[in-house]
């Protein structure tokens, strides 16, 4: 099993599984909510132009969230 | 909780982009009414539909939302109807959830929150048409069978399985969800006892009492907004002693229930959804792959950028000249065919120039409707947002606020309308605030006005026009980025702001639903702002034609004469360390309703017929001779620089005061804008005016 690294630090293109999330704070509770938990395949599809934020695939839709979200989010990658 | 014996009520709920609007549209047509919530800038859609049988059905259009633990007033407002802790809406009887069938999975999760509630739900499975496309499969019937309720599959775009909703609406009975769903252990005692609380302290029934506890575990800092009643005393000290017990142990309670709640769903997919072998990227997919490009991306940005700033500043030009020659002729033929007297001028000066001055808005406004409703509707709006979110983020708001200051340099009327895409309330609150200090078309004649005032000979050369002009707008920019900036910190100080927000597939948008929107944006200014513009209009008329003087007075002595008039010179003594005299304060109050009334008004105090054709120069060559009392030349270059700047911050729009208080639903916000701009012009201009003459200017 690799190591867990921060989802801000995938490449672009890369697929992922996640696996710790912050247990508080409401950004984090959204996220969970919109389907981003522990154990979820993810695929960082691209970031902005100017470099923040970055877009994700998560359950088949397309979401955003800034780096310094995702910065919180380990996964592993696959 | 009584069930009426009349035909129930309906709530139609669903995430955004999950075609909710296309679908109230083509249940209830133009049988709709639009308001607002009490208390909240939460707009509430009521409609009528038609059962199978002819009988009217009440449906409540909530706002979209993809969870019950609100983020958002919108949220808010949703969960608090379903719940039924507004006293201003009828608890739904029955609910009608919408999803997304090529995003079951997500949307899901707040129709598992909504079974909870323990009423007949509905599911509308909208999109099937865009299913095979994304390489999807959906087992309806299995779907059905798992869930116990109806899953009626749909097209609501092209009016697909309508009848058949209609037909499930129609019946008598519906089942309620076999909805077997474990509460995970660790939590179960304390949803128990919190519906226990619910139900005996709060009236509540018990399956009510049981949605509502599990709502509360996941919902601890959620957004509260007005017309809610309030949980109880006991009830919250209950939660209060839970969530202490957790956070000592170390028990993740909230993130249980989700992860819970997605387990289920999970399962449920499996069985239901099947995909139809690999796919490759989706269409949506490569347009995105160019809109978002570090280099294509930002010439389409712009492509859209100038396309949506030209409709507001140019297209939309027309028809408001048009409208404004036709105002103006009725009040000509007024004049001409009634005998002139206090009635007269009343209905031409008064009462037909406040109404020219509504509806001469009304062409931006939906040219603005068209463009944001495109935008929305093809989701390229979210991606604009996208793009644009690090830029916003400088000064604390999020890419969302862009769109509407962008449209502020038209006319911050529509801009401020267009903040309703914002759904954190103090980022909105933050745009709508600084939204006009982006320089918007009617202060235009102001500086074209001071402009040439600033060159005597007559011949302005055309880089320093460009020069000063761009100074101004960007003066103005930096102004609203830096009040933002400061708004952020101080009085709206709220969390980090956050950008997590769906980038939905592109589509096209149905133009039956861009007219519709069209349409009622357009009434809803009529109504609201349009009454308070036209009264104010009025009242400032008044106080220039009044008292009046004895006939044969030259218009000059009128007005100094008029209540602005005396205005203007109580005003001097705070207008004189900005270099202006009481002339200028009597064309400050005048344009008090609109900034370009300013030329107008100046040409009455000054004593200069304007004409209509826009020539400025007999006005120029009377402001250059313009003097004060002791013979000193009234506007010297630094006066005119000065006039501009204070124009640039002043807030000299009665229309935007009157939206901001229809947007904001509340005059504080409305004054306070009023008074901190103003405050500001008179500052800076003040500060530019005394250093420049320390300056020897």
């Amino acid at each position: 099993m690799a190591a867990p690294i921060k989802l801000s630090e995938l490449p672009i293109g890369a697929n992922a599984i996640v696996r710790e999330f912050p247990k508080t704070g409401p950004a984090f509770l959204r996220l969970r909510e919109m389907g981003l938990v522990a154990g979820t395949p993810v695929k960082l599809v691209r970031c902005a132009p100017l470099g923040d934020p970055l877009e994700i695939q998560v359950r088949g839709y397309h979401l955003t969230l800034r780096r310094s979200e995702a910065d919180h989010v380990l996964v592993e990658s696959v | 909780m009584s069930t009426s014996p009349r035909s129930p009520v309906y709530a139609l709920v669903g995430n955004p982009n999950c075609g909710k609007s296309t679908l109230f549209n083509a249940l209830t047509g133009l049988k709709q009414k639009v308001g607002n919530y009490p208390g909240v800038t939460v707009e509430r859609k009521m409609g009528t539909a038609y059962s199978q049988h002819g009988h009217p059905i009440q449906i409540i259009d909530l706002p979209g939302a993809y969870s019950l633990a609100a983020r958002s007033p919108d949220e808010a407002v949703t969960r608090d109807v379903l719940l039924g802790r507004r006293a201003d809406t009828p608890q739904p009887d029955r609910i009608i959830c919408i999803v997304d069938a090529t995003n079951l999975e997500r949307n899901l999760y707040l129709v598992h929150q909504i079974l909870d509630l323990g009423r007949p739900v509905i599911v509308v499975l909208n999109m099937m048409d865009l299913l095979a496309q994304s390489g999807l499969q959906i087992r309806v019937a299995r779907l059905e069978h798992m869930l116990g309720i109806p899953v009626i599959p749909c097209e609501a775009i092209n009016g697909k399985g309508l009848i058949e909703l209609r037909l499930a609406m129609s019946r008598a009975d519906l089942p309620l969800a076999r909805h077997a769903w474990d509460v995970p252990a660790p939590i179960a005692p304390a949803v128990a006892e919190l519906q226990a609380s619910l139900s005996e302290n709060e009236n509540r029934s018990s399956l009510i009492a049981r949605a509502e506890a599990l709502l509360l575990l996941t919902d601890q800092d959620s957004v509260r907004v007005a017309g809610s009643t309030p949980l109880s005393p006991r009830t919250q000290e209950i939660l209060r002693s839970w969530e202490q017990r957790w956070a000592a142990t170390g028990t993740d309670w909230a993130g249980t229930l989700v992860n819970s709640r997605y387990e289920v769903i999970g399962t449920l997919c499996a069985e239901v959804v099947q995909r139809a072998g690999a796919t490759g990227p989706s269409p949506s997919d490569r347009i995105d792959s160019v809109v978002t490009h570090p280099v294509w991306g930002w010439l389409v940005f712009g492509t859209v950028m100038t396309a949506l700033f030209l409709g507001i500043f140019t297209f939309a030009q027309y028809p408001m000249d048009w409208l404004d020659a036709h105002v103006s002729m009725l009040a000509d033929w007024l004049r001409g065919n009634m005998p002139a007297g206090d009635l007269r001028a009343l209905l031409t000066d008064g009462v037909i120039a406040g109404v020219g001055r509504v509806i001469v808005f009304l062409p931006q406004i939906l040219v603005l409707y068209f463009f944001i409703g495109l935008l929305e509707a093809s989701g390229y709006m979210s991606r604009a947002a996208f793009i644009m979110d690090r830029v916003m983020s400088r000064v604390g708001l999020n890419g969302k606020s862009f769109i509407p200051l962008l449209s502020s340099y038209a006319c911050a009327i529509p801009g401020i309308m267009a903040t309703r895409t914002i759904e954190e309330r103090k980022d909105r609150l933050i745009t709508i605030l600084v939204a006009p200090l982006m320089s918007c078309s009617a202060r235009l004649p102001v500086y074209l006005l001071m402009i040439a005032a600033l060159f005597p000979s007559g011949r302005v050369p055309v880089l320093t026009k460009v020069g000063l002009m761009m100074g101004m707008y960007a003066l103005g920019t930096a102004a609203a980025f830096g009040f933002a900036w400061l708004f952020k910190r101080t009085l709206l100080k709220g969390e980090t702001p956050v950008m997590i927000m769906e980038l939905p597939p592109y589509r096209w948008p149905s133009l039956k639903g861009l007219a519709l929107q069209m349409i009622e944006r357009a009434g809803l200014f009529l109504r609201r702002a349009g009454t308070i513009i036209l009264g104010v209009s009025i009242v400032l008329w008044f106080l220039t034609a009044y008292p009046k003087m004895p006939a044969g007075t030259p218009p000059v002595e009128q007005v100094a004469h008029s209540f602005a008039g005396r205005l203007g010179h109580t005003l001097e003594p705070v207008l004189r360390p900005l270099g202006f005299d009481w002339r200028i304060g009597v064309a400050i109050v005048s344009s008090f309703v609109a900034r370009e009334v300013f030329v107008s008004a100046t040409g009455v105090v000054f004593g200069v017929e304007t004409d209509t054709k826009g020539n400025i120069l007999p006005l120029r060559d009377a402001l250059q001779h313009a003097t004060w009392p002791d013979g000193r030349a009234l506007f010297t270059p630094l006066v005119c620089l000065n006039l501009m700047i204070y124009y640039v911050l002043a807030m000299q729009c009665l229309s935007t005061t009157a939206v901001v208080r229809r947007e904001t639903n509340s005059w504080g916000w409305a004054i306070f804008q009023q008074v901190y701009l103003s405050v500001t012009a008179w500052v800076v201009a003040c500060a530019v005016y005394q250093v420049g003459r320390a300056l020897g200017f």
